[in-house]
């Protein structure tokens, strides 16, 4: 999917080229007033731009230079807005019917049901459902239309943080599950840290950075993007259960304790590293309670967003995998932590994102 | 001693009541036909038209009835432009005629049907047919399927108030329609008729019943006044 877009409003300019993923979900994330909706409403074809081309899957809806622009209807598509926008009118079986006739789709129904866990809402009104009923309707009634592309504008923010946790297992499964684009916009960094697998930043109606999720979040230089809640992302894997409780993740650039819940072993974990929950050593201590400890080489020091700070961006021993570290400018000077310094990462506390 | 022709209508209202109905009616279907695309277009337009057009369209309602007769007489007449347009196409002049009446109360009761029609279009928003056009609604699809049903209780109000306005309607008719019984003498012309000849009895079966007509029409639209959208 290849999308550019520029907009001139007065006080207000969108410059965007975004090139995403054929599968798997795609995050624009950013503060309010950034222009990830304007994005998302040009690719659905409710804004039309001067100048503008989108092409999803090879098929180009929009080159505004050779005068092509499908309009909305004629594109296939999937919408989710933050409210849900079902038709009152409508039971939510007809809801469902809606898109699907128009799309001449006949087929997925049931599993679409089993899916999103419709069944028991058929044939209720739109008005008697909660928030987050409303909002499976809507991903259902959008998906039935087999869509090419799916949008969604912050289809969690409406909701209070209960319906927000009963929803995102399903959408978990959606990422899953469908071979399908998605574009999600956000500004949570914790929704999009747990589903999104690439990222693409937006500030001021521009394109600020681009890339696959743990990249993104472990660039130093960003920071400032994700305010206080800057660290890195793992990917990691269940091996077992130790005999004290310990559950032990293994990833490429090493291992992790955690306590907690049990894991099924083999089962694939998302773990995010806060920057402010890492510490640097210079020398491994075996006289220390801290449990995880990773051997790093620093990779680069940024300007941290918080005054007298640094973050450290640390690779670690496969070459590869990125971790951050926020540490005091006191720390760094003392420690001489410079590029190229080997040094031991101790690492607080680990938050399991799925 | 009231005589038994004093008790029950008799039957020059009976005919007056039944034009009126059937001008209503006739009034009310052409005006949700032709006001429908009017209120949807200010409902939606950017147009800087949109002003002049909701002015005009609102005319009537500060208006008073002699002076759209006048000119509608006017028009309607040899030298005007309607009334030659009749000419040239063979038709009988509209003055003093039941399709007339017809024409004059379509434009005299347009502001009651356009502005809650156009309210309730507003009322609804952008979202649902941007929702619909994401599930490959085309826009008159879209019109139909949602807007349309989405809108239903500001059809209801401006058909209610169209046909009690028409109904209502008295300067306007008597001078493009004039009194001619079965033709063009309705209601509240022939409840004048009845005073002008000082037949109070008949005057008070026709005014009572409008009376009483109203009170109704009025008291089932400001039961249900919350949900339609109309706030004017």
């Amino acid at each position: 999917m290849i999308g550019r877009f520029h907009i001139g409003y007065p006080g207000f300019t969108l410059d965007v080229d975004l090139s995403m993923s054929e599968t798997g979900i795609t995050a624009l994330f950013g503060p309010s007033g950034s222009g990830k909706t304007t994005i998302l409403r040009c690719m659905a074809g409710l804004e039309r731009p001067r100048e503008g081309f989108l092409s999803v899957a090879g098929e180009v809806w929009q080159d505004e230079r050779r005068g092509i622009f499908l309009p909305t209807h004629k594109r296939p598509l999937g919408l989710v807005f933050q409210e849900a926008s079902l038709f009152p009118h409508l039971s939510v079986r007809e809801n469902l019917r809606y898109g699907m006739k128009r799309a001449g789709n006949s087929e997925g129904f049931e599993a679409m049901l089993d899916l999103l866990g419709i069944h028991p809402l058929l044939d209720r009104a739109p008005g008697s459902l909660s928030g987050g009923e409303r909002q499976r309707v809507a991903i259902a009634r959008a998906l039935l239309t087999r869509p090419r592309l799916l949008l969604m504008d912050e289809p969690l923010a409406a909701l209070d943080m209960k319906r927000k946790l009963e929803i995102l297992p399903y959408l978990e499964r959606l990422r899953d599950e469908l071979s399908i684009p998605v574009l999600y916009v956000s500004h949570s960094l914790d929704e999009v840290a747990r589903l999104a697998g690439h990222l693409v930043l937006i500030e001021n109606g521009r394109v600020t950075a681009s890339g696959s999720l743990t990249s993104i979040l472990a660039r130093p230089d960003l920071a400032a993007a994700f305010a206080g809640e800057t660290g890195a992302v793992l990917e990691t894997t269940v091996v077992e259960r130790e005999a004290d409780g310990l559950t032990r993740l293994e990833f490429p650039g090493g291992k992790l304790y955690i306590a907690g819940d049990a894991h099924a072993p083999g089962k694939r974990l998302r773990c995010r590293i806060h920057a402010s929950d890492v510490s640097l050593s210079l020398s491994a201590h075996t006289d220390t309670s801290i449990l995880n400890t990773l051997p790093a080489t620093v990779a680069a020091v940024a300007e941290a967003d918080t005054p007298g700070h640094v973050l450290v961006q640390l690779q670690l021993m496969d070459g590869e995998t990125l971790l951050l570290a926020r540490v005091t400018e006191r720390s760094r000077q003392a420690l001489t932590i410079a590029p190229g310094l080997t040094v031991i990462a101790q690492v607080k506390s680990v938050a399991i994102l799925r | 001693m009231l005589s038994s022709s004093d008790r029950i209508m008799d039957s020059s209202s009976l005919t007056a009541i039944w034009l009126t109905c059937k001008l209503a009616t006739l009034t009310t279907a052409l005006l949700l036909l032709i006001g429908t695309p009017i209120a949807w277009w200010l409902a939606n337009t950017r147009s800087r038209l949109k002003g002049p057009v909701g002015a005009l369209v609102a005319l009537p309602l500060v208006l008073p009835p002699t002076v759209l007769g006048f000119y509608l007489l006017v028009a309607f007449g040899p030298h005007g432009f309607i009334g030659r347009a009749m000419d040239a196409l063979n038709l009988q002049r509209l003055p003093f005629t039941f399709a007339g009446l017809v024409v004059a109360s379509v434009l005299y009761s347009l502001p009651f049907v356009v502005q809650p029609i156009q309210n309730a279009f507003e009322a609804i928003g952008k979202r649902p047919l941007e929702a619909a056009a994401s599930l490959r609604a085309s826009p008159l699809d879209a019109f139909f399927s949602v807007a349309l049903p989405l809108a239903r209780p500001g059809f209801v109000t401006a058909a209610v108030l169209g046909f009690a306005h028409t109904v209502g309607e008295f300067g306007v008719v008597l001078m493009i329609g004039g009194n001619i019984p079965g033709k063009t003498q309705v209601l509240s012309v022939k409840i004048f008729d009845y005073v002008e000849n000082t037949n109070y009895t008949q005057a008070h079966w026709l005014a009572g019943g409008m009376v009483f007509f109203s009170f109704i029409v009025l008291l089932l639209l400001y039961s249900r006044r919350k949900r339609a959208g109309w706030n004017w």
